[in-house]
C-alpha cells in the first residue's frame, strides 16, 4: 500500500510537468487538457492528503523532509531563473534555521514570528553576499558561492557564542501547539508537522509561481538567455539577478526555519557541502524548465534512494546504485525528468510533426 | 614563542603540502582548461590512488614504485573511461559534466568502502629516518616527504616539457585556449580531451599514491583534498597551469602557518576569505583571462 502512496506523489509531478510543458500541442487544447490537468491535481493532492496515515513512523518522518525539501528545490529554481547555480544555497537554509533558532532561544520571541524573521535574516545575508558574488559569473560563481557558504559555516563551526560550535543548537522550542474541536495538535508529531509544512509550503509555491509568471519573473528569464540585450534596454540586470538571489533565500529560510523548529537540534554539518549537492542533483535531474521539474527530481530521486534502495538491505551500497542512476538519468534524459512525458509521447506519437512543434515552442 | 627553527619547520611542511596540491590542483586544472568540466571526482580520483599503493605495496608486498607506477596508469585508465563515457556526450552542457562527476564520485566511494572497509588505514612507508637540514637540531623532514617533494617536481617538470615541447602539448594548449580555432586547425578536439582526461587522473592518482604512506588512507579522503585544490585553482585562475602551481605554494604556506599558529577551522577560513579576496579583486583569478561569454 505504501508503494501506492510513493507511485502517486512520483506520478502527480510528473503528470504536470508533461502538460504544463508539452502544453497544448500534445495535451490537445481546451477541455481534454484541462481534464487531464484536474486529475494529476487531484491525484497529487489526495496522495499527498492521505499519505503520512498509510505508510511507517519513519517513513512519516521522511514526508515531513521531503515537503520541506520542495520549498528549498523550489525556491532554488527562482534563483536558477537568471542563469547562475549557487553553491550557497543549502547555507542560506541554514542561516534561517540559525537565526529563527537563536530568536526563540536567547531572545526569547514567539516562534511563528521568529521563523518568518528567520527568513528575512536570510534574505539580509543573501542581499549583503550579493555585493561581492554578482561580479562574478558562472564557473566563478558557482565555486564563489560555495566560498561564501563555506565561510558562514565555519564561523558557525568555530564560535561557541552563539551559534554552539560543532554541537550547534539544541531544544529549539517547537511551534506552540493547540487544541482545535477538541482535537489536540502537537508539533512533535511527524503527522501534525506534515500538514502544517504543507500549508507553509504550498503557500510559498503559490507565491513563487506568482512571481514567476508576473513581470519580475518574464524579465528574470531575459536576464538569463537575453543578458546583453535585456542590459541595452535598460534592464539593471544585476539588480535583477540580486531580487532573484534575495527572492528565493528568503523562501529557503522560511525551510531553513520549519527545519529548525521540527527537528529540535540543528548543527553545522545539517548545512554542508554534501547537502547542496544533493540540492543540485535534484533540480539538473529533475530540470529547471518548470516549476514542476526540481520537485518531480526530488520526489523520483528521495523515493529510490530512501525508499527503494533502503528496502533491498544494500545500505554500503547505496551510493553506488544512487550514482549510477544519477549518471544514467543524465545520459538518456540530459534535460531532466520533466521530459519524460513529452518523450514517451513522442515515442508513441504517430504524428511525427506534432512532436516536430513541441520541440520548437520548448525550446524558443 | 616564535623561533627561527620552528618557523623553518613550518615551511618545510608548506613545501611538503604545496607539493601534492600543485599535482591535484594541475590536474584539475588541465581537465577543466580544455575540457570545461568541473571533476568534483577529482579528490576521489586521488583516493583511488592511495588504495592503489595500499593493494599492491602493503597487501601484495611489491615494490613501492611499482605501487606508484600502478596507481597512475590505473586511475589514468578511469579518467579514460570517465572522458569517453560521461564527460563526452555532455559537452554542451556545463553543469551536466558536474553531475556526472558527483555520480563517480558516489560510486568510487562505495566501491572503496565495498573492497576495503571504512576503517583508515596508515601505511608505513619503505624510507625510514628523517634527514637533519643544514645541522640545526630539530630541524628534520622525513625521507618519505622528500620523496613526495622529489616527485612533485619531476613529474610536474615532466608535465611542463611536454605541453611546451611535444606537438600534442602545443595542441593540447591551444584546445584550451580556444576550441573553435583549434578544430579548425585540424586538432581533434575529442582526441585532446581524452589526453587531457588521462593526464589529470594520472597526476591526482600519483598525489594519491605517494601521500598514501603520510596521511591515514579511508574512502572519504578526498574531501579535505578537492576543497583546497577548487581554492587553488581560483586563486591561480582556472586555466592557468603555472597560476595552479604558484597559487597551491602560496596556499599551502599560509595554510600551515595558520595552522601552526592558530587551528585548523581558522585555516580554513583564512583559505577561503583568501579565494574571496582574489576573486573580488579580480572576478578571474590571478593568472587567468576573462572568460568570453
Amino acid at each position: 500500500m505504501s508503494y501506492l502512496i510513493w507511485a502517486l506523489l512520483i506520478l502527480a509531478p510528473l503528470l504536470l510537468a508533461g502538460l504544463s510543458q508539452a502544453g497544448g500541442a500534445v495535451a490537445g487544447r481546451g477541455p481534454q487538457r484541462t481534464m487531464w490537468l484536474w486529475i494529476a491535481g487531484v491525484v497529487g493532492f489526495a496522495a499527498l492528503m492521505i499519505a503520512p496515515h498509510l505508510v511507517t513512523y519513519s517513513q512519516q518522518e521522511l514526508l515531513v523532509f521531503l515537503v520541506i525539501n520542495i520549498l528549498i528545490v523550489a525556491s532554488y529554481r527562482l534563483l536558477t531563473l537568471t542563469g547562475e547555480f549557487s553553491l550557497a544555497h543549502v547555507v542560506i537554509v541554514g542561516v534561517g534555521a540559525y537565526g529563527s533558532a537563536l530568536l526563540t532561544k536567547q531572545v526569547g520571541v514567539p516562534v511563528p514570528i521568529a521563523m518568518l524573521l528567520g527568513a528575512a535574516i536570510a534574505g539580509l545575508v543573501a542581499f549583503i553576499l550579493s555585493f561581492p558574488l554578482f561580479r562574478m559569473k558562472g564557473f566563478y560563481f558557482l565555486i564563489g558561492s560555495f566560498a561564501a557558504g563555506e565561510v558562514i559555516r565555519l564561523l558557525w563551526k568555530r564560535f561557541r557564542e552563539p551559534f554552539g560550535g560543532p554541537k550547534g543548537i539544541k531544544l529549539i522550542p517547537e511551534f506552540p501547539g493547540f487544541e482545535l474541536f477538541g482535537i489536540p495538535f502537537e508539533f512533535y508529531e511527524p503527522v501534525t508537522f506534515y500538514y502544517f509544512a504543507l500549508i507553509i509550503v504550498g503557500l510559498s509555491l503559490w507565491l513563487l509561481w506568482r512571481i514567476e509568471n508576473s513581470r519580475i519573473g518574464l524579465t528574470f528569464h531575459a536576464v538569463h538567455w537575453q543578458d546583453q540585450l535585456a542590459d541595452s534596454l535598460g534592464v539593471n540586470t544585476r539588480r535583477y539577478r540580486t531580487l532573484a538571489f534575495v527572492i528565493a533565500s528568503v523562501f529557503a529560510g522560511l525551510a531553513g526555519a520549519l527545519l529548525a523548529h521540527y527537528l529540535g537540534t540543528i548543527n553545522p554539518n545539517r548545512f554542508d557541502v554534501d547537502e547542496m549537492v544533493y540540492v543540485l542533483i535534484w533540480v539538473i535531474v529533475g530540470g529547471t524548465a518548470t516549476l514542476w521539474g526540481p520537485i518531480v527530481g526530488l520526489i523520483v530521486l528521495t523515493v529510490i534512494n530512501e525508499v527503494i534502495l533502503r528496502e533491498l538491505n544494500v545500505d554500503e551500497l547505496r551510493p553506488l546504485f544512487y550514482g549510477a542512476i544519477l549518471i544514467l538519468a543524465m545520459l538518456f534524459l540530459p534535460s531532466g525528468l520533466e521530459t519524460l512525458p513529452r518523450k514517451i509521447k513522442e515515442r508513441f506519437s504517430r504524428d511525427k510533426k506534432a512532436a516536430d512543434a513541441v520541440e520548437l515552442t520548448t525550446s524558443q | 614563542m616564535l623561533d627561527g627553527a620552528l618557523l623553518l619547520q613550518t615551511c618545510l611542511n608548506a613545501i611538503y603540502a604545496a607539493s601534492y596540491l600543485s599535482l591535484i590542483a594541475v590536474g584539475l586544472v588541465l581537465i577543466f582548461g580544455v575540457m570545461r568540466v568541473v571533476n568534483f571526482a577529482h579528490g576521489e580520483l586521488y583516493m583511488v590512488g592511495a588504495y592503489a599503493l595500499f593493494w599492491v605495496f602493503s597487501q601484495n608486498e611489491l615494490p613501492f614504485f611499482l605501487g606508484v607506477a600502478v596507481a597512475i596508469v590505473g586511475v589514468g585508465l578511469i579518467g579514460l573511461i570517465m572522458e569517453r563515457a560521461l564527460f563526452r556526450p555532455m559537452r554542451d552542457n556545463p553543469l551536466g559534466g558536474l553531475i556526472m562527476s558527483i555520480g563517480v564520485l558516489l560510486m568510487l566511494q562505495a566501491l572503496a568502502v565495498q573492497a576495503f572497509g571504512v576503517r583508515k588505514k596508515s601505511i608505513p612507508g619503505p624510507y625510514h629516518g628523517s634527514i637533519e637540514l643544514f645541522g640545526i637540531e630539530g630541524l628534520t623532514i622525513s625521507a618519505q616527504r622528500l620523496v613526495v617533494i622529489a616527485f612533485a617536481v619531476v613529474l610536474l617538470g615532466a608535465l611542463w616539457a611536454f605541453l611546451k615541447r611535444s606537438k600534442l602539448g602545443w595542441a593540447l594548449r591551444a584546445v584550451a585556449q580556444d576550441p573553435e580555432a583549434a578544430s579548425l586547425q585540424g586538432i581533434s578536439i575529442g582526441k585532446i580531451s581524452m589526453l587531457a582526461m588521462v593526464l589529470g587522473a594520472a597526476l591526482a592518482g600519483a598525489a594519491g599514491a605517494l601521500t598514501a604512506t603520510i596521511v591515514p588512507t579511508g574512502p572519504y579522503m578526498g574531501h579535505s583534498v578537492i576543497i583546497a585544490a577548487f581554492i587553488v585553482i581560483i586563486v591561480g585562475g582556472v586555466g592557468s597551469l603555472e597560476g595552479a602551481v604558484i597559487a597551491s605554494i602560496l596556499y599551502a604556506f599560509v595554510a600551515t602557518f595558520v595552522t601552526t599558529f592558530a587551528d585548523g577551522v581558522i585555516a580554513d577560513i583564512v583559505g577561503l576569505l583568501l579565494m574571496f579576496a582574489v576573486l573580488i579583486v579580480r572576478p578571474h583569478g590571478l593568472f587567468g583571462k576573462p572568460e568570453r561569454a
